[in-house]
């Protein structure tokens, strides 16, 4: 099958194990997967800081770079909930750009939905010998409705421990610029979800968005905790003999 | 009032409070998760909720003039309020027309809106708030910090101070031997109140619903204090928001299995109490209400906005928030706290001032009070779009560093070649600020995120660089 990556602003720019190890996985799991170069970034920072016309630019480059997929995978919850939820939103008032929206949306999918709804797998073939908890991320989780897919696909991973995570379901306080507009209460949160994290003795923290494991990464950094943050692409790229 | 970030710092730094709240929240979700769950057509209720409450608000003229008749002729009284002010001028005077000097009232959030206590006091009259947590917070000389249960903050051992300190200030004194004990409690209120509920002749409430085609009023509770109010007095004044109609009796239907489960996880609010006009020899023979706009037209203009007025005030968004969840009530300035808070207040009150314009921003738009909203108000949806009206208004006058970090990445984002520019300004960076990968400290207003929390440097090498070197001829 062929595949288009949408590697996120995020992903590209501060975070590239994500991207990577997706097409790894793909790759693996026979897809064809190209990178269309003209892609930007999904929109959701100013759609959802009330930018909405400063959005426009990016969900303009993102019909533009996608047009022409069938199937378009995101290692994000967040950008593909913000692509599916947001950009009919943004395009209000433009026809062009409305119906290039509402062509390409249905086709993004998240990386878990893909492999489980489209490929029909949920053991990928990885090799992961370590302790880890899942935190499901809001917009993966309510948004999406993702479900138990991420964690269907981590339970078939060999050797990997998946721990519990108490009050899981809670926001970690990310919230895109929620993190700079309201920082005493971003990191209130994010700091129960590290105490959490760190409750379950697990090594690592996985989690489907970049976005939201940079926040709860930065306060177990500060704290010194020890527990390392991976994107569950980057764990479902793992192989032996190439222990990650 | 400083806006909700500076707010929630001052709130958050109280850790008494933090635990109270989570204790609070943390019980209700459970004991609302578990009532719902019984229900396996929960689904088709909150539907059928959403759309009478649409349909009502797109025909409220029509079902507004259908409930005044019926309470004319019903034997009450229909007052038509603007706004707080004039809604306030009528309750005094009807009051006045009495002749007495004090009201009993049950727990009402229009007239919390309104600020009516204020408006009586200053009119030379006494209101005497009779629900249990209202009393607590009123003795406590305090404001409400949750719509359904105004003292959440407090805990036992506060409220036996307030008691002891406060009630002999107003009546019926609390016993000198008063403990924290919850039965104890509740009987020293009873003592205090019953005096208040035998004298008073003129009670003011709210409602919960309003049904158009009989002119009923309805009021659900779970301590039967409203009850007295709505019983024992000979007038009885209502205050209610022009939002709380519903068509038909059958309605009540739909509500009244919605709202007690949403809101204090019970299958059933223990007094359900209804009221149409008045009956010769029974219950209050003088009987007023006052429908109340107050910015409910505004609201109803905006067509995403319009949807906020379906909130039947349950309060399960609020106890499911995180934000709300460690920040409490009062940080939000508002009657109404918590997301309903977040989207309703700069609805009714305008976003001009600081308050109201920060509270679209008070979420990290998780998305859990959509879930759990028994009308299904799409709270993150609305969020976002009164931000976007904040940004616009504000636009061209006045730029802050997150509009210039907006704009600029705006641009950036317009255009491939931009990022990949940008991103290897980036990168280089990496080689100045980031050693091992880590920022600490970052300027503002970034630093706002390194305060408390690492910051990642950026990639050496981005991904589109990896690709292009990797994989160079599959990029197109
Ligand atoms: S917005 Fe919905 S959940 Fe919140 S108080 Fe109103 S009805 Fe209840």
């Amino acid at each position: 099958m062929r595949v288009a990556l949408f590697a996120t602003c995020l992903g590209d720019t501060m975070f590239p194990a994500a991207p990577k190890a997706t097409v790894q996985v793909l790759e693996r799991l026979g897809c064809e997967v190209e990178f269309p170069a003209a892609q930007t970034c999904c929109g959701q920072m100013h759609t959802n800081t009330g930018y909405r016309k400063q959005a426009k630019s990016s969900v303009r480059t993102f019909v533009d770079a996608f047009a022409d997929y069938d199937a378009v995978v995101a290692p994000s919850g967040s950008c593909v909930a913000s692509v599916r939820h947001q950009h009919a939103m943004v395009a209000d008032g433009d026809r062009t750009l409305s119906r290039a929206v509402e062509r390409i949306a249905p086709h993004v999918h998240e990386l878990s939905e893909f492999l489980v709804d489209v490929l029909g797998v949920t053991d990928v073939g990885a090799y992961f010998p370590h302790r880890v908890t899942y935190h499901p991320t809001c917009h993966s989780a309510r948004l999406l409705r993702v479900g138990d897919r991420p964690l269907r696909l981590l339970r078939a991973v060999r050797s990997l421990e998946l721990v519990e995570l108490p009050a899981a379901e809670q926001c970690c306080g990310f919230g895109g610029t929620f993190a700079l507009k309201n920082p005493d209460v971003s990191v209130a949160m994010g700091a129960d979800k590290a105490r959490h994290v760190r409750e379950t003795g697990a090594e690592v923290l996985c989690a489907g968005d970049s976005s939201c494991l940079m926040h709860i990464g930065g306060l177990l950094s500060r704290q010194r905790s020890g527990v390392r943050v991976m994107h569950l692409a980057e764990i479902l790229a793992a192989t032996e003999g190439a222990d990650r | 009032m400083p806006a909700f970030p500076q707010a929630a710092k001052q709130q958050l730094a109280n850790a008494q409070l933090r635990h109270n709240l989570a204790d609070a929240t943390s019980t209700i979700r459970r004991k609302r998760a578990d009532v719902v769950g019984e229900l396996d057509d929960w689904a088709q209720l909150r539907e059928a909720g959403a759309a009478i409450k649409t349909h009502t608000l797109s025909n409220l003229d029509t079902y507004l003039e259908q409930f005044e008749a019926a309470v004319t002729a019903a034997g009450g009284t229909v007052h038509w309020a603007r706004d707080a002010e004039e809604a306030n001028r009528i309750v005094v005077d009807l009051v006045r027309a009495t002749g007495e000097r004090e009201v009993v009232k049950v727990k009402s959030m229009a007239t919390q809106e309104i600020e009516l206590n204020d408006a009586l006091r200053a009119a030379g009259i006494d209101a005497w708030e009779t629900d249990l947590a209202e009393l607590i917070v009123q003795l406590g000389h305090d404001a409400p910090s949750h719509i359904l249960v105004p003292a959440i903050h407090r805990n036992r051992a506060e409220i036996r101070d307030i008691f002891r300190r406060e009630m002999g200030e107003v009546g019926t004194p609390a016993p000198d031997d008063l403990t924290d004990d919850p039965a104890r409690l509740a009987e020293a209120a009873r003592r205090h109140l019953r005096e208040k509920f035998l004298r008073a002749k003129v009670a003011v409430s709210g409602a919960n619903f309003a049904v158009a085609e009989t002119g009923t009023l309805v009021v659900v509770e779970s301590e039967g204090n409203g009850r007295m109010c709505l019983t024992l007095p000979e007038t009885l004044i209502s205050v209610v928001g022009i939002e709380k109609l519903v068509p038909r009796w059958e309605d009540l239907e739909v509500f009244l299995q919605l709202l007690p489960r949403s809101s204090t996880g019970e299958r059933m609010n223990p007094y359900t109490s209804t009221w149409t006009g008045v009956t010769p020899g029974d219950g209050p023979q003088s009987f007023h209400v006052v429908l109340l706009d107050n910015g409910r037209t505004n609201a109803l203009a905006d067509e995403v906005g319009r949807q906020a007025l379906r909130c039947i005030r349950c309060s399960a968004c609020l106890n499911v928030c995180p934000v709300y969840e460690r920040t409490g009530g009062h940080a939000y300035g508002s009657v109404y706290p918590g997301p309903i808070g977040a989207v309703l207040t700069p609805q009714l009150r305008g976003t001009t001032s600081e308050v109201d314009k920060a509270l679209p921003y008070a979420s990290s738009l998780c998305g859990a009070c959509y879930d759990v909203c028994p009308v299904a108000i799409n709270i993150p949806d609305l969020l976002v779009h009164l931000r976007t009206r904040v940004v616009e208004q504000d636009r061209g006058w006045r730029s802050t560093p997150v509009d210039v970090l907006m704009s600029l990445a705006s641009w950036v984002f317009g255009d491939a070649k931009r990022l990949a520019a940008a991103q290897r300004v980036a990168s280089w960076s990496r080689k100045v600020i980031g050693r091992k990968g880590t920022i600490g400290r970052l300027p503002p207003p970034l630093s706002r995120w390194t305060d408390a929390r690492d910051a990642p440097a950026p990639a050496e090498e981005s991904f589109r660089t990896w690709w292009e070197r990797n994989r160079g001829g599959g990029a197109r």
